[in-house]
């Protein structure tokens, strides 16, 4: 994520204005590949290294939890261009004020689940 | 060697991400960062606050050793394998974060005025950086997945909820971007 720059607020800012292919270059290769991954792991019915069969879960179709919790996450994405896995990556790079993001995500995730019942799914 | 100093390439990056979702699975797990966070709330005693959180953390542990690489993994990558910090940004993308007040775009990977120390020595900094945390979190548990779970393990599962996530996403990021940025920055 380093190396290609993922983690970089500059790269997220320049991926919401649409002005670089870089960012789309690497979700969608990302994606491409990753279809004919999950393909290939379901028609060959690929196992674990400890045998066990893959499973995929499908997903419960909803639109108000996606689509507002997908918004809401898109708010703090951009505005700290970073997401879960950047978080701790940049954290690692050196950036400790990420301590305090990190800190506002699981105060986030706590306040969802003491909300949960209460929100529309 | 000298590849690998530089910045990498998108179609360098792309297959490598799908690779990791690959070895995650093959090992028995899947790729979602954002699940951490509920069970750092678990580790940290949340299960007394909502059933969300009282849940077998001993099943998710793999997932954190996932984040503590993460978390390696920047730290190799920053120290020991990059020779710069300078990226190249589009020109608009340039003049638009100066005209927000943002110095040296692309200077360093993160703005220096937000995530920076000095940013800890006002309110707004902190509250800036806070916030945007817990929209993250929040967001992500709200929609069951980040840009981890959703864009790149639910897209390849060719899962709709998942496109529905992503699509929120990047309204989300819109507003952000083009609305509200220009008015908190």
């Amino acid at each position: 994520m380093v190396k290609a720059e993922i983690v970089s607020w500059f790269r997220i800012y320049e991926m919401f204005r649409f002005e670089s292919f870089h960012m789309y270059g690497i979700i969608g290769s990302a994606i491409g590949l990753g279809v004919f991954i999950i393909q290939f792991i379901k028609r060959q019915q690929i196992k674990t290294l400890q045998g066990e069969s893959i499973v995929f879960h499908p997903k419960q179709m909803s639109i108000t939890r996606y689509l507002i919790g997908g918004i809401i996450f898109g708010l703090g994405w951009a505005l700290t261009g970073a997401c879960p896995g950047p978080m701790f990556v940049l954290l690692g790079y050196g950036y400790g004020t990420l301590l305090l993001v990190i800190l506002g995500a699981i105060l986030g995730t706590f306040v969802y689940g003491i909300l949960r019942e209460r929100l529309p799914h | 060697m000298e590849i690998i100093y530089a910045s990498w390439p998108w179609y360098i990056a792309g297959p490598l991400l799908t690779l990791v979702m690959f070895l995650l699975l093959y090992l028995g797990g899947s790729f979602g960062v954002s699940a951490n966070l509920r069970t750092m709330c678990t580790l940290a005693g949340g299960g007394r606050y909502a059933d969300f959180f009282a849940i077998n953390s001993h099943k998710h542990i793999w997932n954190l050793v996932f984040v503590i690489g993460a978390i390696l993994g920047g730290f190799l990558a920053g120290t020991f394998l990059s020779e710069g910090t300078e990226i190249t940004l589009g020109s608009h993308t340039i003049e638009a974060l100066k005209e927000l007040g943002l110095e040296s775009p692309g200077k360093a990977y993160l703005p220096e005025e937000l995530f920076g120390y000095s940013a800890l020595s006002s309110i707004r900094g902190i509250s800036l950086l806070l916030f945007g945390g817990f929209l993250i979190g929040f967001g992500a548990r709200y929609a069951g997945g980040c840009t981890s779970g959703h864009a790149i393990s639910g897209l390849s599962d060719l899962q709709l909820p998942s496109l529905i996530a992503v699509i929120g996403f990047f309204i989300g990021g819109l507003l952000m971007t083009h609305f509200i940025l220009p008015f908190i920055l």
